[in-house]
């Protein structure tokens, strides 16, 4: 007689899978390497080859030979892990430098807590900080690093970070306008293309394109990258308003710099944000105002990999106290 | 100079004013506890296994200090040597409990009992029953996915791979009843070592029929009642088409492993009987010649 | 704008194959084997003996306590044994077989296809003739139908929502019927109006059974009492939770009971029952059921007598396909899988899908990636991952009642939506199972 298979209610299951999962994250940051390959040629490569072979190999290594356990690079992860890590790297770094990268945020960002699904911090960001801190000068060396495909074709801030433009300019005494003025700010092909910054901060549109094909596939929902994004927006702009002169506008704050990238790809990482939809929110808002008051008044530049790493924090309490929207209970 | 002058001084100042601070914190909030539950807890196993029915071994000591007599309480871990010791520092007597291991009363392995199904779902047998009757056609038989295994605290239990059916370890087995609760078919059994860790068991449970069961198990005890005839100790109960060995009866003659049809009662730990094989010797027709 | 119930739910695909078919009438097989617990709570006891010769509608098995059914012989002929036999879980329940000779019914039952319309029963006779009918619950538990339209003292019923949404994918048998009788779904409610006394009935079908819509509206222009209300495709719109938060917003509290709101969901199949037992004498003896799977070659609705076997059917769609791997009885998200194919039809079943091996078997396990879905998905508004967590270790029942587990209803899309394929559900059921037996027991101490 015919054997059947007898198991618990549901019978079937949806087609997601950790792997699908991180594949889908893959082919939404595709814009952005295209773009960003585009604009810095060879050197965009060789950090994205350099970021995702060392992630996947150090990850291969220490669960063969260190934690004896089962391999897990076929879900994916390692290699998401590495590109954005590239993605976050200034164009010009060597390539030891997100070698570097690579092993501390796959080492000791993901591995050390027992693997995917334990980190308590991104290790994309966990990589990155630690670059930052070890490597100051290397980590904010704007200089780009050879002219390719996109050779005197876009407006090429060489140097600085539109970021750090606004902020030395305005030690400098400038006031916004005039430093907008001079740089060129206000032009609409920036959302394009905006070179000066991460390889992947790029062009905000590849990277809204990602966001849209990442909630097309429900992979992510609105909530975090929603809830940062508009922290953020109101938040500078309150500042804008009372004084236009020496805070820049918020449309200008949330498409320069890491916040889409941060709040699209970095926030929303699953292992390192939090479970119910009332937490996500406070998530995103605690990364938007920690962005923000980096931004104005800490001693960087740009705040948002400071501030998801400080948020990855609170994540665990998050996930505690902050309890779902009972049926039940009519919350 | 100076800042460190300072510094040493403004330390050393702290630190004795937060001593002070502790040592009248640590006064107040003072937890009297009877000192003699340390000493007992320091007397227990430490294995926190939860075989004595507390929560772990320091609650064993709570319970027993704090009770007027040790009475039933038992350490089975440690067994009558440990439980003397907890006796002698309370100036109580404890009565000496003959040692007991966990027996596994199910003998359908792959080969005695066929497949009827492809369980698949989560790997425990408790989910596994609370769903359906099991992928095979006994309802009483062992689950096959190890329950009492994840229980075992002493690494005295592990699956045969080969008969589908878990194995105790007598060394390892303190008899501490945690599989025993584990198994939802309640096939497990302490029974008292025997002599020499010899034992006679039924190795089944189940209670249909003897027709339903030899349709579902080649090993399954059919109740024929043939081995309680032949017990010269009136040892042997036969209930519900299920025969059961006293083990306090039981005097070890394996008569009924005998006349089993069904080779449902297991000798354990028995010599191998002497092989009634024909040897070489015998097969040679020497003398014919 | 089409309602639907705030938290969670999921988007299977839909599946429904058969939504074209008619209902046929499946052949009396020459034996069958009725099972006595037929409805939630104890078996019935039976009250035939071995060499009775009985007609169909015939009481066979008489309620053992409050709650539990008259089950009815769904064939004539003779009772050749009454004996424990396994149902398709296994479990041995108490059988009637019967030796089908001619189809011979009681005299008593009306079975014409003329709707009758006057409703001449008093509130009393109803609930007599729905008890006497054994009709249960068609939705799935098998709840006893008499006890629901009874509310305990001090509960007031003021809706009854007939249940159309279908949720389950593959599953037709309920759109069938509503384009095939609407007229008796609705005079079936009505008789249950009547019974409750009130005068507000709701309809609620799922908009991916457009045809049932348009026939139930037409429909509806004769019975004023009911509103037809188009809802939204999303598991598990047919939980009576679920399907009574979208019609009225209201919420069943914890532990509570559908009519703590003051809703009675009854399923568009127990309308139809409810119908037949009150206008045509007629006991639930037979049901709907979808014969489906994308596997088969004959994908059909038929009316089956109670009590045909399983393996029975499998002979008549012309033999088991190869490439089935999975029998289930009820659609994928909450039928159960057969293990026994011996067993037989039960009033409640509604499906019968098969699945092939890729369709159903579930992926290996990988490590919780904390991806929330679990939480974003579940109807309730629970955290399974965390349920699953504490009901796996076995500790700590004061936290899973904390953390609501005893609201869980048992639907599957947290298990269904997991990319990790954590068997979520299946741990969470012990952990709810222990959870109410701790809140039960301390609710008899006190």
């Amino acid at each position: 007689m015919k054997k059947f298979i007898v198991s618990p209610a549901p019978h079937i299951h949806s087609k997601q899978s950790t792997r699908s999962l991180m594949v889908d994250v893959i082919i939404a940051l595709v814009p952005t390497l295209a773009v960003s390959i585009y604009a810095f040629g060879f050197s965009a490569i060789q950090l994205v080859l350099v970021g995702v072979v060392t992630c996947v190999l150090t990850e291969y290594l220490i669960e063969k030979f260190i934690m004896h356990s089962k391999v897990t690079i076929d879900d994916c992860s390692a290699i998401v892990t590495g590109l954005l890590l590239a993605l976050n790297m200034p164009p010009s770094a060597p390539w030891w430098l997100v070698m570097i990268g690579s092993i501390m945020a796959i080492g000791v960002g993901k591995m050390t807590f027992g693997g995917i699904g334990q980190n308590i911090f991104n290790p994309a960001i966990f990589g990155r900080v630690f670059l930052l801190v070890s490597f100051p000068v290397l980590m904010t060396d704007w200089s780009i690093p050879q002219a390719w495909l996109a050779a005197g074709k876009v407006d090429a801030v060489t140097g600085p970070t539109p970021l750090s433009i606004v902020r030395e300019g305005l030690a400098a005494g400038q006031t916004v306008p005039q430093i907008f003025a001079a740089n060129n700010f206000d032009s609409l092909s920036r959302l394009f293309i905006n070179i000066g910054g991460s390889v992947g901060e790029i062009s905000a549109v590849a990277l809204l394109i990602g966001m849209v094909y990442l909630l097309v596939r429900r992979v992510i929902t609105l909530t975090i990258p929603l809830s940062v994004i508009l922290t953020v927006f109101c938040m500078t702009g309150i500042f804008w308003l009372i004084d236009p002169l020496h805070y820049t506008n918020p449309v200008f704050n949330v498409f320069t710099g890491g916040v889409l990238i941060g709040a699209i790809f970095m926030a929303t990482d699953y292992v390192t944000s939090p479970m119910t939809f009332r937490g996500q929110v406070i998530y995103g808002i605690g990364i938007g105002v920690i962005t923000v008051l980096i931004r104005l008044f800490g001693s960087y530049p740009e705040g948002i990999s400071f501030a998801i790493l400080i948020m990855n924090a609170v994540v665990p309490l998050l996930n505690k106290y902050i309890k779902p929207a009972r049926y039940a209970k009519g919350v | 100079m100076n800042t460190v002058l300072i510094t040493i001084a403004s330390l050393t100042l702290m630190g004795f004013i937060l001593a002070v601070v502790l040592y009248f914190v640590a006064q107040k909030f003072k937890v009297e506890e009877d000192p003699r539950i340390d000493d007992v807890e320091a007397l227990m196993p430490g294995a926190n296994c939860g075989g004595c029915g507390h929560a772990g071994c320091r609650s064993f000591a709570e319970s027993v200090v704090k009770a007027p007599s040790i009475g039933n309480e038992f350490c089975p871990v440690g067994g009558n040597a440990v439980m003397k010791k907890v006796a002698a520092y309370l100036g109580q007597t404890v009565e000496e409990k003959k040692p007991e291991v966990a027996v596994v009363r199910c003998n359908g392995s792959f080969d005695n009992r066929e497949r009827a199904n492809y369980y698949d779902g989560y790997s425990s047998c408790k989910v596994m029953l609370s769903l359906y009757t099991g992928d095979t056609g006994c309802n009483f038989g062992c689950a096959g996915l190890g329950d009492c295994v994840d229980a075992c605290k002493f690494d005295a239990i592990h699956m045969n791979s080969i008969t589908g059916l878990p194995e105790v370890d007598d060394e390892k087995c303190t008899g501490c009843g945690s599989c025993v609760k584990a198994c939802p078919q309640n096939l497990i059994e302490l029974r008292s070592k025997g002599i020499k860790d010899r034992r006679v068991v039924v190795l089944c449970r189940n209670t249909d029929k003897g027709a339903v069961t030899r349709q579902v198990c080649r090993a399954g005890c059919i109740g024929c009642g043939r081995c309680v005839k032949v017990c010269p100790f009136e040892a042997i109960t036969l209930e519900n088409n299920l025969a059961y060995i006293d083990p306090e009866k039981c005097r070890l003659c394996r008569k009924c492993v005998e006349v089993c049809p069904t080779g449902a009662i297991h000798a354990f730990n028995f010599p191998p009987r002497v092989p009634v094989e024909v040897t070489m010797a015998d097969a040679l027709p020497l003398k014919n010649d | 704008m089409e309602k639907t119930f705030r938290l969670g739910g999921i988007h299977p695909q839909d599946n429904k194959l058969t939504s074209e078919a008619p209902v046929e009438i499946f052949p009396i097989l020459p034996k069958v084997y009725i099972s006595m617990a037929q409805s939630l709570g104890a078996p019935a006891t039976p009250v035939v003996t071995k060499g009775e010769k009985v007609k169909v509608g015939q009481v066979i098995g008489k309620p053992s306590a409050f709650i539990s059914g008259f089950v009815h012989a769904s064939v004539s002929g003779t009772v050749t044994d009454v004996v424990p036999m396994a149902d398709l879980a296994g479990r041995k329940v108490m059988h009637v077989v019967i030796d089908v000779e001619g189809d011979e019914w009681l005299p008593e039952i009306d079975r014409s296809k003329t709707v009758i319309r006057a409703i001449k029963a008093s509130r009393e006779e109803i609930i007599e003739k729905i008890k006497n009918a054994g009709v249960v619950g068609l939705g799935g538990a098998g709840f006893p139908t008499w006890i629901k339209l009874s509310p305990p003292p001090g509960k007031k019923a003021e809706f009854l929502i007939i249940n159309g949404s279908e949720c389950e994918p593959y599953v037709t048998a309920d759109d069938r019927s509503m384009r095939e009788q609407p007229e008796e779904i609705f005079i079936g409610g009505e008789i249950m109006l009547k019974a409750l006394g009130i005068a507000k009935g709701f309809v609620g079908i799922e908009d991916n059974k457009k045809a049932a819509i348009a026939k139930m509206k037409e429909s509806a222009k004769h019975y004023p009492h009911f509103e037809v209300v188009v809802l939204k495709r999303k598991y598990p719109e047919g939980g009576e939770k679920q399907i009574i938060n979208a019609i009225t917003g209201r919420r069943v509290p914890s532990l509570g009971l559908p009519i703590d709101t003051g809703c009675v969901v009854q399923n568009v199949g127990t309308a139809l029952a409810v119908y037949d037992a009150v206008q045509k004498n007629k006991p639930l003896v037979e049901s709907v059921i979808t014969v489906t799977g994308k596997c088969i070659a004959q994908q059909r609705n038929f009316v089956m007598r109670v009590g045909t076997s399983f393996a029975q059917i499998l002979d008549a769609i012309g033999g088991l396909p190869v490439e089935a791997a999975k029998f289930i009885s009820g659609g994928p998200m909450m039928g159960k899988a057969v293990a026994n194919v011996n067993a037989s039809v039960l009033k409640g079943t509604s499906a019968f899908l098969l699945l092939t091996e890729k369709e159903t078997k579930r992926e290996p396990e990988s490590a919780c990636i904390r991806c929330s879905k679990c939480v974003q998905v579940c109807p309730m508004g629970l955290e399974p991952y965390l349920l699953y967590k504490l009901s796996k270790n076995g500790r700590g029942i004061a936290e899973l009642e904390r953390n609501d587990i005893q609201d869980c209803i048992e639907c599957g899309c947290c298990l269904y939506s997991c990319p990790a394929h954590i068997p979520l559900l299946d741990v969470i059921r012990i952990g709810k199972s222990t959870a109410l037996k701790d809140i039960k027991s301390r609710a008899a101490k006190k």
